[in-house]
């Protein structure tokens, strides 16, 4: 069964997520606030090492558990889609105190209400999909 | 050796732990971003025949499917099995800023005030969550990620796209935080 090192990874994932307190509407606030190096700590300190074992990858040529090369993908070199599509992120994760991984965590945690951002977030993927050549990338 | 991983964490050792995360992910042959994930969904609703845009083979993503499976499975473990009965340790100045906002700190880890259906019901709260769900949906779909996706597997990977869309997640949250805070929760 191949799902099940993906939900593994996945229980992990979860288990980080609320020991980290990364799912906290709380540890958001502060963040945007600045008044603690907690959420900054959090992510600087996967993201140093992520810098490290990508470049190790990428130097060593590593291949992945069946074998293949693991490619890196570069994302393509517009920028309005990131900056606009960040700053209407941005307003959901603040209002929200949650990220797309979070929202199924926090659901999983008990809060049922996420309920409600997870149709919000469906719909908002889905009227995106529908807009997208309209809209400035 | 349960409670090492029950007490609270310190913020490096969360980090790290989101390292090894995308680490492993990478190991699988896959990309750690989450949100794909919500288009993953509409596909398997069948937007397709709405949009185009979701027009594509979404059982191959079905890998990334079961992880979201995996989270909220970890989610539950977590609040059943994993609490560490400590109160969460906010900053005190945070405390005293939401306080103004009349959303009280509790110790858990999301405020009480707000994270029940009573709350959900009323049009605040329904702008809250729906209108926020909303926002995350259709901002992550058009950034082509979230903070999985840009701010750790795309920093990680030095994408300067990814940096220019989590300057943009900030500019966004300091908008709603520090602009329309005081106008949602008066």
């Amino acid at each position: 069964m191949k799902a099940v090192k993906y939900i593994l990874a996945g229980i992990v994932f979860g288990i980080i997520m609320v020991k980290s307190e990364a799912v906290s509407w709380y540890r958001i606030q502060e963040m945007f606030r600045f008044q603690s190096i907690f959420m900054y700590g959090i992510i600087g300190s996967a993201v140093i090492p992520g810098i490290i074992i990508i470049a190790l990858i990428k130097k060593f040529k590593l291949r992945d558990v069946s074998g293949l090369p693991i490619q890196f993908l570069p994302k393509d070199r517009r920028w309005k889609k990131y900056l606009f599509g960040g700053i209407i992120f941005g307003l959901g994760w603040a209002v929200t105190g949650a990220c797309p991984g979070p929202i199924f965590v926090l659901l999983g945690y008990g809060y049922g209400v996420m309920l409600l951002v997870i149709a919000g977030s469906l719909l908002g993927t889905f009227t995106y999909g529908a807009l997208r050549d309209r809209l400035p990338h | 050796m349960l409670s090492l991983v029950s007490q609270t964490w310190p913020w490096w050792v969360s980090g790290l732990a989101i390292a090894l995360i995308m680490t492993l992910l990478i190991f699988f042959g896959k990309t750690f971003g989450f949100s794909s994930n919500l288009s993953n969904i509409c596909a398997m609703l069948g937007a397709g025949r709405l949009a185009s845009f979701f027009h594509f083979d979404w059982k191959k993503e079905q890998w990334n499917l079961w992880f979201l499976v995996g989270s909220v499975i970890g989610g539950f473990i977590s609040v059943h099995w994993l609490q560490s009965g400590e109160p969460m340790r906010l900053s005190a100045a945070t405390v005293a800023d939401l306080q103004k906002l009349h959303i009280p700190f509790d110790g858990k880890l999301e405020p009480s005030a707000i994270f029940n259906w009573q709350f959900a019901k009323t049009a605040r709260g329904l702008l809250m969550f729906l209108g926020g769900g909303f926002l995350i949906g259709f901002g992550t779909r058009y950034a082509g990620g979230c903070t999985s996706g840009h701010a750790i597997s795309g920093l990680s990977n030095l994408q300067v796209p990814s940096l220019i869309a989590v300057i943009g997640f900030f500019i966004g949250g300091l908008i709603m935080t520090h602009l329309f805070f005081p106008f949602i929760f008066n």
